[in-house]
């Protein structure tokens, strides 16, 4: 049995290094992807354009504009002297936010740190809500703490609520991103290979001989997967890698819990793939099937959307996809530090997902051709 | 009695209404080369295929090796060897790789499966294709490969479906050299065909046309049998004497080769030379000994011409 295993994955091994066009979708679709969702879907916004009305050009007004550079959201450009010129400025495109500083704002000011109930805000902000993210960032400035534009380390009495951000303090996106792209780019190529490796076969004839030898389906269908499982690491340390060089994705759990639950999404991935090939009549088909399986994964798995926002049936639809549950293994290891271990869930239900699959697969496959 | 290495009762295969193999018995006796002859399309395949426990027949029993097909496919599996129409070894694998593959997967120990592929390659003329990717060989090179790959665990039935439809008249006489070894080993062998020289080397052979067996037997049977004598008419403008002669109901058919045209007459009309007499209008005329070719011309195209396939779904 073993040495009609082993058999199968040499064969596949070799045939995998002579193909230059799989080999080339090995390497290259985890990199493209990576460089574009890392690079293009950004949404830390910095450095917008921005304005001041400065209507009382005092300390306070210079320390509170001091502040907000301080966050780096809004370079401030240009200094209007009225709102009117603000409003046209924004019209135009050429600011995309404008602080607007009162005439009184100092003693609004010392009104907010004494710990009056805010009446009036200390200052307004303009903003060009056309952009639903310039206009969601501004709106994260609104609740900014004015102690350090008064000037008072700490102040006392005003229970402000604080905010305590834990890993990823500096809200990047990409941090959350480079994992979630690991599962997205493992379903995609994991599932397809599998599947066309299969397919292909029975479309070119191979198959026709194959199945009048002795070989039995599991091993055939181990055989199948095994190489894939090589391809699959290689992929992983693709992604961590460059994410880690050129974004700086920091790998905080340790590398044997990442390769572990890697492993386990890997090899249900690969079970997909198999129980497509038992479905699908050619490549083409097989395809299309890995879309449909991929479509899912990419919008309901947590990587686009957080799964606690969800309704309901979506929650349930995503359980059942392998990527959810490696997602959420992939951000608790890379970006928290946890250990396979404490993730005794998904490691049981990804393992339970293989062994159904390959069940599956196997009882599906037929060593026939009608 | 001569034990018989495939026996079939009633053999059916449907592909939704198309009856791509129509009631087939057939009882192929060990140690002979059985043939199929028909054209393209006529279930040769199918049939093959469902003698290999590739597909299941729609209707009628098969045993194979002196046991029942059905249940005992994977045990049978292991006794025989099929060569696909289709080349079906590893286009991206060099020959040995192929080869040792094979090896593997039917279990044959490491050290027999060297010096068993080293055997192969000699005995097929492979030795300086070795390391050669085998997509890019030639037809017959491809061919020999498939053939050692199909005869690997020595089997003792082989199955080539079409085996020399790519490959020159030289290397298939070759092929055919190889066949009679593999017999006088006692590998009885199954193979498909739509040539006419090739079939005649076969000890039996079935004529198959639309999944029908027309008629069956050795070839010498088959011309003896075949209800029509043939005779070569030479002379001029034999093209509207073909036309003449085609609209008699004695003529099964009429065919020109070279400068004569071969003319066959139902046997019932007596003989043949001095029926002609009076048509040919001062021709020579001259009985020849039947071909293969013969015999298929009167088992299917003398039914095929004037009914064609559309018209018996009108009547
Ligand atoms: N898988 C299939 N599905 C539907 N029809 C088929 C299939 N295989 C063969 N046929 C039909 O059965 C008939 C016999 O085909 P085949 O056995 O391949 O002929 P041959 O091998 O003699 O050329 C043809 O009409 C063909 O179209
Ligand atoms: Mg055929």
């Amino acid at each position: 049995m073993w040495s009609r295993v082993l058999a199968v994955i040499v064969k596949e091994l070799r045939q995998l290094s002579r193909d230059r066009m799989t080999f080339a979708m090995i390497v290259m679709i985890p990199l493209v992807q990576l460089i574009l969702f890392g690079y293009a879907i950004n949404t830390d916004v910095r450095h917008l354009p921005a304005a001041v009305v400065d209507m009382s050009d005092s300390s306070y007004s210079r320390a509170l504009i001091q502040a907000v550079t301080a966050t780096q959201v809004v370079d401030f450009s240009e200094r209007l002297s009225n709102v009117h010129q603000a409003e046209t400025a924004i019209t135009n495109g050429q600011i995309k936010a404008a602080l607007v500083i009162p005439v009184d704002v100092g003693e609004r000011l010392v009104r907010y740190s004494s710990g009056h109930y805010m009446t009036e805000p200390v200052a307004q902000w303009l903003v060009d809500g056309s952009d639903t993210v310039v206009a969601s960032t501004i709106k994260g400035l609104r609740k900014m703490p004015m102690d350090e534009v008064l000037g008072n380390p700490h102040s006392e009495g005003v229970p402000t609520l604080e905010v305590v951000q834990y890993f990823n303090p500096e809200q990047r996106s990409v941090v959350n991103i480079v994992p979630g792209l690991l599962g997205v780019i493992l379903t995609m190529t994991m599932v397809l290979f599998t599947a066309v490796a299969i397919v292909r076969e029975r479309e070119q004839g191979n198959m026709e001989f194959l199945i009048t030898t002795p070989i039995r389906p599991f091993e055939l269908m181990l055989g199948k997967i095994v190489p894939y499982v090589i391809v699959g690491f290689v992929q992983v340390g693709i992604i961590l890698g460059v994410g880690h060089r050129l974004f700086a994705v920091p790998i905080r759990g340790g590398l044997d819990s990442l390769a572990l639950a890697a492993l386990l999404f890997i090899l249900a991935s690969l079970t997909l793939g198999l129980v497509i090939s038992t479905v699908a009549r050619t490549q083409l088909q097989a395809m299309q099937m890995t879309v449909f399986v991929l479509l899912p994964s990419i919008l309901l798995s947590g990587f686009m959307f957080p799964f606690e926002g969800m309704p309901q049936v979506a929650q349930w639809i995503s359980e059942i996809l392998p990527a959810t549950h490696f997602m959420r293994m992939a951000r608790a290891i890379v970006l928290r530090g946890a250990e396979v271990a404490n993730l005794g869930y998904d490691v049981l239900w990804l393992l339970g997902f293989t062994l159904v699959g390959l069940a599956v697969a196997s009882l599906r496959f037929s060593k026939r051709l009608d | 009695m001569t034990e018989l290495a495939v026996e079939t009762q009633g053999m059916t295969r449907l592909f939704g209404s198309n009856k791509a193999v129509d009631s087939l018995d057939l009882a192929i006796p060990k140690g002979s080369i059985y043939g199929f002859l028909g054209p393209n399309g006529c279930g040769k395949s199918t049939s093959i295929r469902m003698l290999t426990g590739l597909l299941t027949p729609s209707a009628g029993t098969i045993r194979v090796l002196g046991e029942a097909l059905a249940g005992n496919e994977e045990r049978l599996r292991r006794r025989i060897g099929y060569m696909t129409q289709k080349f079906s070894l590893y286009e991206n694998l060099r020959v040995t790789e192929n080869l040792n593959f094979v090896a593997q997967i039917h279990g044959v120990p490491r050290r027999q499966a060297r010096e068993r592929v080293a055997e192969l390659l000699t005995l097929y003329d492979l030795t300086g294709q070795h390391k050669q990717l085998a997509g890019s060989m030639s037809g017959g090179q491809k061919q020999r490969l498939a053939l050692a790959a199909a005869t690997l665990h020595q089997p003792e039935l082989l199955f080539l479906d079409e085996p020399t439809s790519a490959v020159d008249p030289e290397n298939r006489r070759e092929f055919w050299e190889r066949l009679f070894d593999l017999c006088a080993q006692g590998t009885t062998i199954l193979v498909s065909t739509h040539y006419m020289d090739e079939a005649e080397r076969c000890h039996g052979l079935a004529i198959l046309e639309r999944g029908i067996k027309r008629a069956d037997g050795s070839p010498k049977q088959l011309m003896a049998q075949m209800g029509a004598r043939v005779v070569e008419v030479g002379g001029d403008d034999l093209r509207t004497l073909k036309q003449r002669l085609t609209q008699q109901p004695a003529v099964l058919s009429a065919a020109q080769i070279g400068s004569r045209l071969r003319v066959l007459v139902r046997d019932d009309e007596g003989d043949p030379v001095q029926w002609l007499q009076p048509l040919i209008a001062g021709r020579t005329l001259e009985e020849v000994r039947p071909s293969l070719e013969d015999v298929f011309v009167t088992c299917t195209g003398a039914r095929a011409h004037p009914a064609p396939r559309e018209s018996s779904h009108v009547e």
